[in-house]
């Protein structure tokens, strides 16, 4: 878990990452990221020309290719403003290579800048906005996946549990094996497509055994794979981002 | 008992790693084994750092004293050269495991050695010491519990502390009844080793070499250090008239003083004890006067690539390992495919980032792929090995000598297949009105795409297919007005 001195004051304003698996198979989840935001009254700006951190090429060791996509995020988000994401993996491809990535490039030190302005959605809300949720769902049971990438590479702590608590008709059980890997791992699910069949296969038993009516998350790469085993099971366990279920819960229509 | 050494060919290839991965994961019994097993050693670790502040600073204190020792690994291999033949120790050089076996078969052949008897020594199996020392008739027979049971039916270790973990006590039962003693049934892993000890007993005494490994070898004082807790590595290396020790180079540490947070760290990752059994401290041949030991003392240090891995900052890493396991005993993958999987002599993470680097990156760079770099390994590594950060050089490695070369050269059209997506992927991505339109159709489409595209097939076997959203996000965005600056 990040110091907290490493979190801003509340901000006027914040760019949103909306990353490329939001924005094409959990548009939700990132529209629920933007309202928790606003509703804070924070201005959220959601830059019209980004579409991925890079880490997909970046993790096959595909790094020019990395950088060309990496270098279009860096120059859509130039003024001095935090920039909130609803994903620890990608938070930590920004946060942890870039430096690396645009070493001795042109755009070495907007890159500097552009990580260190990064924030995953949850820890922001916490530490930064200090959010208070009011629930207004009906009593559920939730399970937790914690995303490998979020915890042991962008070091994210437990803020989005914590904003579970606040949930007083939500009941959290815990996840036997929580940090193991659901075997996604984007590109190795393509290439290790039965070694990460059967990770995941084990990971959504494990979900089932909870008895929740709910799997949440921080990551979608994680949910999707998650999901994709519970269906093939055809169990009746759901799975959410937890920006999603969070706004649903909190939102006043 | 057969002492047949080690026969099976290491088919390290990306093909062999398909089938015996997929086999693996088909059988039941083997993925039981692992997972129980993985499970137990885990929750061992768990309890012997009930301390998370205090483990953060062990690590930091043991992968700092390996730092230490690579920052002066040329002169601490000399330290501990001149040391150790001032002791009595005799050291040799080998660059090549060939070279390595050579030595030893030399040694062997000088002191008239008909039957070694070995002590557990990983470096022993990257050398296929066995096999080698078999075809020259000479027996060497494993000493190690694991690694008795594994040499009866002829396998490769599974494990680098546990060689025979994917067996469970009804198999190993079964195989001695059937290769150690016929006559006799045992079920308890008391009577079975009991069994193990007899013939053992005589082993030890018949021998006239003994061969171990080494942990650790410190420079200052020439000492070779040996952590063990079956009293088979005293015994190997103190009955037989000749000790044959083999250590990678990277095995040196400086003092004395560098011992106990390593051994701490060593044991602790490894198997949860505070200490092992045995703990040798070996400071040469028999003195006049002295009562037992050896007659001499050999020490062979092997390269096998280390100096080139040591070449590059980030990948020199690699050889701060002392070789506990903890990151095989913790990874996702290790734990369902087994360590038998790899047709390698070094399974699991430590495996991935250390056979590219030794047999070279173009031949067995798949392995560094196969790793959904979950940090698990990372976590839990004494010395802090950046497990996942040396995966990902070597995967850009790996593409960078591809790109060297021709494409279509490497692994039929694959490799052009991967380059072309990645060209087309940038392409796209790179272009924000590009992406948005492509983004817009797979709104559109991509929820028609039938299962049975091949990337789509094989996601499918175990996985609904994704659902892509009815309208992409930044649609939403723009539709609900967000500010775009």
């Amino acid at each position: 878990m990040k110091p907290s001195c490493s979190f801003p004051e509340k901000p006027e304003a914040v760019y949103y990452f909306g990353t490329c698996l939001a924005d094409l198979l959990y548009a939700d989840a990132g529209m629920a990221g933007i309202r928790l935001l606003q509703r804070e009254g924070v201005r959220v700006i959601y830059p019209r020309g980004q579409s991925c951190c890079g880490q997909p090429a970046f993790n096959s060791g595909f790094q020019d290719e990395a950088r060309e996509v990496a270098a279009q995020q860096i120059v859509q988000f130039p003024k001095n403003l935090p920039i909130v994401i609803p994903s620890g993996s990608c938070g930590a491809m920004m946060t942890r290579h870039y430096e690396e990535l645009f070493q001795g490039h042109p755009l070495h030190e907007k890159a500097q800048s552009f990580s260190a302005r990064i924030f995953e959605l949850s820890e922001f809300l916490v530490n930064v906005l200090n959010v208070k949720l009011e629930d207004r769902g009906d009593p559920v049971k939730v399970t937790w996946h914690s995303s490998c990438h979020a915890k042991r590479e962008y070091g994210l702590g437990d803020e989005a549990k914590q904003l579970l608590r606040q949930l007083k008709n939500v009941e959290l059980v815990e996840l036997e094996r929580e940090n193991e890997c659901c075997g996604f791992g984007g590109t190795f699910s393509v290439k290790f497509p039965a070694i990460s069949g059967v990770m995941a296969q084990d990971k959504s038993a494990d979900v089932m055994q909870t008895g929740a009516d709910l799997l949440l998350s921080t990551d979608c790469g994680c949910l999707m794979n998650i999901n994709g085993a519970l269906e093939k099971q055809k169990s009746q366990v759901q799975s959410q981002h937890f920006a999603s279920f969070i706004w649903n819960r909190t939102h006043v229509s | 008992m057969s002492a047949k050494a080690n026969h099976s060919p290491h088919r390290l290839s990306e093909k062999a790693f398909f089938e015996s991965s997929g086999s693996a994961l088909k059988d039941p019994k083997l993925r039981r084994n692992f997972k129980r097993a993985m499970n137990g050693l885990m929750e061992k670790r768990r309890d012997i750092f009930p301390d998370a502040s205090e483990l953060e600073e062990t690590r930091g204190r043991a992968g700092g004293i390996r730092r230490k020792t690579l920052a002066y690994f040329p002169e601490l291999l000399e330290k501990l050269e001149a040391n150790c033949e001032s002791n009595g120790i005799r050291v040799h050089w080998a660059e090549t495991t060939e070279q390595a076996n050579q030595i030893v078969l030399e040694i062997a052949r000088s002191t008239n050695t008909r039957l070694a008897v070995k002590g557990k020594s990983m470096v022993s199996e990257e050398m296929h010491l066995n096999a080698f020392l078999e075809k020259h008739d000479i027996e060497a027979i494993e000493s190690d519990l694991g690694e008795y049971i594994i040499q009866v039916v002829n396998e490769l270790p599974s494990h680098i502390i546990m060689p025979a973990i994917h067996k469970n006590l009804e198999e190993i039962s079964q195989l001695f009844q059937e290769k150690v003693d016929p006559n006799r049934s045992s079920e308890s892993a008391e009577e079975m080793t009991a069994t193990a000890r007899l013939i053992l007993r005589q082993k030890f005494h018949d021998a006239d070499m003994g061969i171990s490994g080494v942990n650790f070898a410190v420079a200052e004082t020439g000492t070779l250090c040996l952590v063990e807790n079956e009293g088979n590595g005293r015994f190997s290396t103190t009955l037989p008239k000749v000790h044959v020790a083999v250590m990678g180079i990277e095995k040196v540490v400086e003092s004395l003083q560098d011992l106990p947070p390593l051994l701490k760290m060593l044991t602790r990752s490894a198997t949860g004890q505070p200490i092992t059994t045995y703990f040798n401290m070996i400071s040469g041949p028999r003195r006049e006067g002295e009562l037992d030991g050896p007659e001499e003392v050999h020490l062979v240090l092997l390269d096998h690539g280390r100096s080139k891995i040591y070449e590059d900052e980030l990948l020199r890493e690699t050889l701060l390992c002392i070789r506990c396991g903890a990151c095989m005993n913790h990874c996702p993958v290790y734990t369902r495919i087994g360590g038998h999987a790899y047709n390698a002599v070094y399974p699991g993470p430590i495996g991935k980032i250390l056979t590219p680097q030794i047999e070279g990156i173009e031949s067995v760079g798949y392995l560094a792929n196969a790793s959904s770099l979950c940090g698990a390994c990372v976590e839990v590594c004494p010395v802090k090995i950046p497990i996942t950060d040396i995966l990902l050089r070597l995967r850009r490695n790996r593409v960078r000598k591809k790109n060297a070369r021709h494409w279509t050269d490497l692994n039929g059209g694959k490799s052009l297949m991967e380059l072309m997506t990645w060209k087309g992927w940038k392409q796209v991505l790179s272009q924000p009105s590009l992406y948005r339109t492509q983004a817009s159709l797979l709104s559109r489409i991509g929820n028609l795409l039938p299962a049975q595209i091949p990337v789509l097939r094989q996601w499918a076997r175990s996985r609904s297919l994704p659902r892509f959203s009815k309208k992409p996000l930044h649609r939403l965005v723009e539709e609900a007005g967000i500010d775009h600056e």
